[in-house]
This record gives structure tokens, sequence and C-alpha cells, in this order.
């Protein structure tokens, strides 16, 4: 038995085949035009094609399209759990810290390296960059953890959470106090975003994280449903409260920690897609809204990508930036459409 | 699964898990409440109502004592052991945006449905049934966020009622009710024991209801636990202990004021 269960398959289909589309614009459009016919010899038949065109296509379209899909799935679905174990519709994917680690792990990498004055070349700076990140977000789950299994209350893991990175900020501000300009600079564009840096090697981790990140989200929709009604409420009806929290947090910190890790912390995706995709489909129900949120997000973050690359232009503007300039007036439009939850 | 007893035995709430912080609020006590009976829960606010059903439902560690269930003794309990025995309705109210009835209602079956949480035929029967006893057939896929308070309580109630448990606890649950909705929702409380030999207890402010419709009244006054039926909580002047220090007093079975 399910209502609207038409409405909800056409959505489904609707953006499947949106995705789609803007996956294949997003590697036909950019600052150089290619034509669709060059870009079907590059995968189909390879000697008919210039190195270089294949060389732009296979090394940095479809890499930073395949990053801007995988970034939108793993932050929305993120976005969504956090939500619901929160209970906060501000909740975003970044309310364990996880960003905050990954921040406070890369600024000590790029500006501690420029304290102590050492130069290293760019393949190993970046890998570096990604690693240190890595390893804050890493850290900062395992703290999470240990507070979550102590405290019983979610709102004070909550408050734990947003202390954490208070403490983070005022570090990254103290080592940015101390280094040099350049140094700096590179941090601040890492903050930025980035889905153009991943090669295919890293990629291939990216993806195998974010898929084991999203089989335990699949396995954990019940639960999720449950938790919807509150932590006594999910307890009385057979749910073992700590082990769900810890295999949600887990499962959240793998999906966030590794676009973090490879993009930097991309924003607004996380707090916004799960609301669009409650709007569109006017269910609760996380059987619905996860597949919704992996569509959505895909969708959303490669229409971003193809904005920020500015088709037909030599100008790239950051991800970040786009994905506010392009996110905010969506959910402002879908807020005041939707009159109902303005008076509730 | 059927209920024979739930035995409480030098039951003492209280806060605190080392020895330096322990904090006693209700000192120790023993009560039972046997298969199909209904049981209000009375005393003034503070008097440790909530953390008594939350420590019965093992939401809260025993402070010190022992509860029984059929003999055997709720510590060795996991939260599936609970979910099978007893369903719980708190005071919190629950407001989430684009939750329909039937979702909401459909969270009683968790320890029943598979992995994913799909439905059987049998699980929407049971469902579509629970709505009909409560009288909410007709909201079945209305948002919970839309529901009038007596809606509200009445699908928490058919909630618990899918859970398919011997026993029912309920935290107040005709606190933000008026007096028809109050009296419909104690009835079908009542009827539950009756019908489906449920063991409900409750807890309430609203006495007069209690002394009605109660089988047995598990009164908390500043003092002790009183237990008994309400014939013998008013022969016994306990209800005059709980309105101590107060402007009112116990009269013929109905509460007034001492100087009018």
């Amino acid at each position: 038995m399910a209502n609207n269960s038409t409405h909800t398959k056409f959505y489904f289909a609707a953006l499947s085949l949106t995705a789609i589309l803007f996956f294949v614009l997003d590697i036909v459009l950019g600052s150089v035009s290619i034509s669709i016919k060059e870009i079907f010899n590059v995968f189909f038949s390879a000697d008919k094609v210039e190195s270089h065109v294949s060389n732009i296509i296979i090394n940095f379209r479809l890499p930073r399209t395949c990053v801007a899909l995988l970034a939108g799935v793993a932050l929305s679905v993120s976005g969504l759990q956090m939500q619901t174990v929160f209970r906060n519709p501000l909740a975003d994917p970044y309310l364990l810290g996880v960003s905050s680690g990954a921040n406070l792990g890369v600024a000590l990498f790029l500006l501690g390296s420029s304290i102590f004055s050492i130069i290293l070349p760019t393949i190993v700076s970046n890998f570096c960059i990604a690693s240190a990140a890595f390893i804050g977000s890493a850290l900062t789950l395992l703290l999470v953890l240990i507070v979550s299994i102590r405290i019983r209350d979610i709102m004070t893991v909550l408050i734990f959470g947003i202390m954490f990175s208070g403490a983070a900020t005022a570090i990254v501000g103290l080592l940015q106090y101390k280094s040099n300009e350049s140094a700096v600079k590179t941090f601040v564009v890492w903050t930025f975003g980035n889905l153009g840096s991943s090669t295919f090697n890293e990629i291939k981790i990216m993806f195998a994280i974010i898929f084991i990140g999203l089989i335990i989200v699949i396995f954990s929709i019940k639960k999720l449903n449950v938790l919807l009604l509150g932590d006594v409420y999910a307890q009385t009806v057979g749910v073992n409260l700590k082990l769900t929290r810890i295999i949600i947090f887990v499962s959240t910190s793998l999906l966030t920690g590794s676009i973090v890790a490879f993009c930097g912390p991309v924003g607004f995706i996380g707090i916004a897609v799960p609301h669009i995709a409650r709007m569109i489909f006017r269910r609760a129900d996380h059987r619905i809204l996860v597949p919704a949120c992996i569509l959505l997000g895909a969708n959303i973050m490669v229409f971003c990508d193809i904005i920020s690359q500015l088709p037909g232009s030599n100008i790239v503007i950051p991800i970040n930036i786009v994905v506010a300039f392009v996110g905010i007036p969506v959910i402002i439009w879908i807020i005041l459409s939707n009159k109902k939850i303005i008076n509730e | 699964m059927n209920l024979q007893r739930i035995k409480i035995e030098n039951l003492s709430l209280g806060y605190g898990n080392s020895v330096n912080t322990q904090h006693e609020i209700f000192p120790p006590f023993s009560v039972t409440a046997d298969n199909a009976q209904f049981i209000a829960l009375a005393g003034r606010n503070g008097v440790g109502k909530s953390t008594f059903l939350r420590t019965l439902a093992g939401l809260q560690n025993i402070f010190s004592g022992n509860i029984f269930i059929n003999e055997k003794a709720v510590k060795t309990l996991s939260r599936k052991d609970y979910a099978n025995l007893m369903s719980f309705v708190s005071t919190e109210m629950v407001r989430v945006m684009h939750l329909k009835v039937f979702d909401l209602v459909a969270m009683g079956r968790y320890t029943y449905t598979n992995l994913f949480g799909n439905l059987s035929i049998n699980d929407e029967k049971i469902i579509l049934d629970s709505l009909k006893m409560v009288g909410m057939s007709d909201f079945i896929w209305r948002n919970v966020s839309e529901l009038s308070d007596g809606e509200r309580q009445r699908t928490m109630i058919a909630r618990a009622l899918v859970q398919d448990t011997p026993i029912m606890i309920l935290d107040e649950p005709t606190a933000f009710l008026d007096i028809p909705n109050k009296y419909e929702i104690i009835l079908l409380l009542k009827n539950l024991t009756r019908q489906k030999s449920k063991t409900v207890i409750f807890s309430t402010h609203d006495i007069n209801i209690a002394l009605q419709l109660a089988d047995k009244i598990w009164l908390m006054t500043n003092r002790k636990m009183y237990e008994g039926t309400p014939s013998q909580l008013i022969q016994t002047n306990a209800f005059d202990e709980m309105l101590d220090n107060t402007a009112l007093k116990m009269e013929n079975g109905e509460i007034k004021f001492k100087e009018l």
C-alpha cells in the first residue's frame, strides 16, 4: 500500500533522465568548444580524434563530472541523515565537525609547511592535502564517537560538534596569522572547493568509499524512519540507539570525509537538497527520501558544475560560489511557493 | 505472548551513576500489575511519575530494586525484548513535516518488518485495523503535522497498538485534550484491556477519571506509593496526603476546595 505512488515514480524517472542529460552536457560544454561527434569519437573510435581533444575530455571533463556527481550524491545523503538524527532542519553533513577537522588538517599541513619553509612538488602536495583532510576528519569522527557513546542526549553531541568546530577555526586562524601570504591563499582557495583536481585513481578511491557509505545508509533506512519520532519512540520500538548512532555517524563521515578530502568543503548542497527532496516528494519516508536525495544531489551538483565552467568563456568560478548562487534562489523560491510551510 | 504479572520490588527512583552523585527522588516501593488491568498512576507534578514510567519502560536504568515481568528480571532484556513486551506513548509532540498518519503508525511494526521496513499484507491489515479501532480511518494519508491534539494522540495510540504488546504504557495521554476527548481516549484505552487483554498503565492528573475508570490506582505522594482500587484509596485517605498543604481536599470521592 502506497499513496501517490505514480507521482513518486514519475519524479524518479524524470530525475534519472535529467541526471543523464546534465552529465552529458557537463562533458560537452566548457571553455573549449568540442562537438558531440568528436566526443563520441573519443570514446568509440579514438584514432579519429586529435590528441588534445581526447586529453581534455578524458583527463579533465570526464573526471570532473564524475566527481561532481559523487559529491552531489554523498553530501545530499549525508545531509539527510544528519537532519533526521539531530531532528533539526538546519543540520548539514559538517555538523559532526568533519569539515572543521579536515580544515584543521589541511591548515596544519599547508600553513605549517610554510612556517617551516618546506616546499613540495604540486602532485605530492595535492596528495598530502587530501590525506591531511581525511586524517583530520577521521580523528574528528573518533572524538564524536567517543562523546556519543558516553552521552545519551543528542543535543549535547550537537553542542560538542559546534564547540569542536569553533576550536578548530581558532587554531586555523592562528596558523593563518603566522603564515606567509601565498600559503594562506592556497588554503583559502582550497576552502572554495574544487571538483577538478582529482585523478582517476583518486576518483576510484572516492567511489569505493562513497559506495560503502551508501550501502550502510541503505541498511539504515528503517532506523532513520523511526528516528524521525525522536529517541524515546525509536528505543521503545526496538532500536539500539547507541549502535544506530555510531553506524549513522560512520556512514556520514565516510561520505562527507571522502568529498572534503578531494574537493574541499563543498557547502550548501548537504543542507538544501534534503529539503528540496521533501518538497518535491512530500513524504518523510526515507525509503523515498534516500533515493530522492541521491538523484537530486547528482542533478544539482552536475548542473552547478556546468555553470561553474561558464560555457564559452575562459573563466572558471569556484564551485562553492556557484552552489550558493544557484542553490539559494532555488530554495527561497520553493519555500515561498509553498504557502503551507510559511503558515506552519 | 500473554502477560501474567509485572512485579515491582523495592524499586526506588533517582538519578546518577557513580556513588558520589547518586540522588534518590523517591523511596523504595513495591507494586504489581496483572494481566488486562487498567492502572492509573497519579501524583503531583515533579513527584516522579515520568521517571517511574521511563524506568518501567527500560528508558532509564533501575536506580535500585527490581522489576520482574512474568517472573523474569528486566535487567537482562534487550531493546528488542522490551519492544515485544511493551509499547510506550510519551508526552512528546511529534511534528514531522510530510509524515503521513499511515507511515507513523507503521513504525510500530519495527520489530516485525524486514531489514528495509517493507510491510507485508498482514502488517498493513494490522495498521488499518488499529487506525479503525482508534477512529482514525478517515485520516490515513493526512500529514501528522496537520492533526489536532486529539487526533494526534489517537494516532500515537494506534502506533502503540500495532506493536502488538501485552503491556502498554502511556505518559499523560490526556494532557492536551478537551474533556470529551479525555473521556474518549481513556475509554478507548480501557476497552483495550477488556477486548485485547492488554495491561494498560497510564499516568494522569485527572483524578476523577482515574477514580471512575481505573481498576487500580498507583498514587505517588511526597512520602510513599499507595496501591489499591479507587474505593480502597478513598477509604484510606491516601488522597488527603497527596493534597497536603494545598487548598484542596478529597470529600465523598471528589476533589473540592477546603474553604468555599
